[in-house]
C-alpha cells in the first residue's frame, strides 16, 4: 500500500506548488523521510513531478489572468542563461559558504513575508471592526 | 532579476522562485497573488532544462515519478483554486513559512 502515500507527497506538495509557494519544501523531506527514499533520488523525482504539475496550474492561472505577461519572455530567457551559469559555477567551486550564505538570506526574506503578511492582516483586521462599529 | 533568479536555480538546485515572488512584487511590482502565478510561469522552463540536464542518461524510479506527479497534478488544481480564493496577507504568511523552513533545512543539511 506504500504508493499511497507516494501519491499522497505529490498531492500535498502539488497544493503548495500550484500557489506558487515551492512543494519541494514538503515532497523531498516526505519522500527522504517518510519513505526512505535517497536524498539524490527525491531531488530527481521532484524535479520532474514539477513539470507536469506547474503546468497544469499554470494553465489556470492564466486563465484566471494571474500572470503578467509582459517582460516574461525576456525574464524567463535571461533566467534561463543565469541558470546555466549558475550550474557551471556550482560544479566547479565548493559551495558550502555560497549556499549558507543563500540560507541566511532566504530566512531574513521569510521573517519579511511573514511579517508583511501579518500586517496586512491585522490592517483587514481593523478595517472590519472599524466598519462594524459604524 | 531574471538573470539573479536563474543564477540561484543553478547553483543551489532550487530558491530560484523563492526570490523571484519577492522580487516580483517589489520592482516590477506585481501584486502578490499575480507574482506567485508570474513565478510559476517563469520556472517551469527553467525546471524542464533542469530536469534535461539532471535526469539524462541517469536512473530515475519512474514509478514513483509517475505516482508522485499523479498526486501533483490533482493537488495543482487544487492549488491554482485556492491562490484565486486566498488573502494577500494569509499568501505572505504561508510563503514565508515553507520560505523559512526550506531555508532552515538548506542551512543544516
Amino acid at each position: 500500500m506504500s504508493w499511497v502515500w507516494y501519491v499522497v507527497a505529490g498531492l500535498a506538495s502539488g497544493i503548495i506548488c500550484g500557489m506558487g509557494i515551492g512543494g519541494g519544501a514538503i515532497l523531498i523531506p516526505a519522500l527522504t523521510i517518510f519513505l526512505g527514499m535517497e536524498q539524490q533520488a527525491a531531488q530527481k523525482i521532484n524535479l520532474l513531478y514539477f513539470i507536469p504539475t506547474a503546468a497544469i496550474a499554470l494553465r489556470l492561472h492564466i486563465k484566471n489572468g494571474n500572470v503578467e505577461k509582459s517582460g516574461l519572455l525576456k525574464l524567463t530567457i535571461y533566467g534561463v542563461i543565469g541558470a546555466v551559469v549558475g550550474a557551471f559555477i556550482a560544479v566547479n567551486i565548493d559551495g558550502g559558504y555560497l549556499r549558507k550564505g543563500f540560507a541566511v538570506f532566504l530566512l531574513t526574506m521569510a521573517v519579511y513575508e511573514i511579517m508583511k503578511g501579518y500586517k496586512r492582516w491585522t490592517s483587514k483586521d481593523s478595517k472590519r471592526s472599524k466598519t462594524n462599529s459604524v | 532579476m531574471g538573470l539573479i533568479v536563474g543564477l540561484a536555480n543553478g547553483l543551489f538546485g532550487a530558491g530560484g522562485g523563492t526570490v523571484l515572488v519577492p522580487a516580483l512584487e517589489k520592482f516590477k511590482p506585481l501584486e502578490t497573488h499575480k507574482a506567485h502565478a508570474t513565478t510559476l510561469a517563469v520556472i517551469l522552463p527553467l525546471s524542464i532544462i533542469s530536469a534535461l540536464v539532471y535526469v539524462w542518461g541517469v536512473d530515475v524510479d519512474w514509478k514513483a515519478v509517475g505516482l508522485v506527479s499523479a498526486g501533483g497534478v490533482v493537488g495543482g488544481v487544487i492549488g491554482a483554486r485556492i491562490l484565486s480564493k486566498i488573502s494577500a496577507g494569509w499568501l505572505n504568511i504561508l510563503f514565508g513559512l515553507f520560505l523559512g523552513a526550506g531555508a532552515i533545512r538548506m542551512l543544516f543539511s
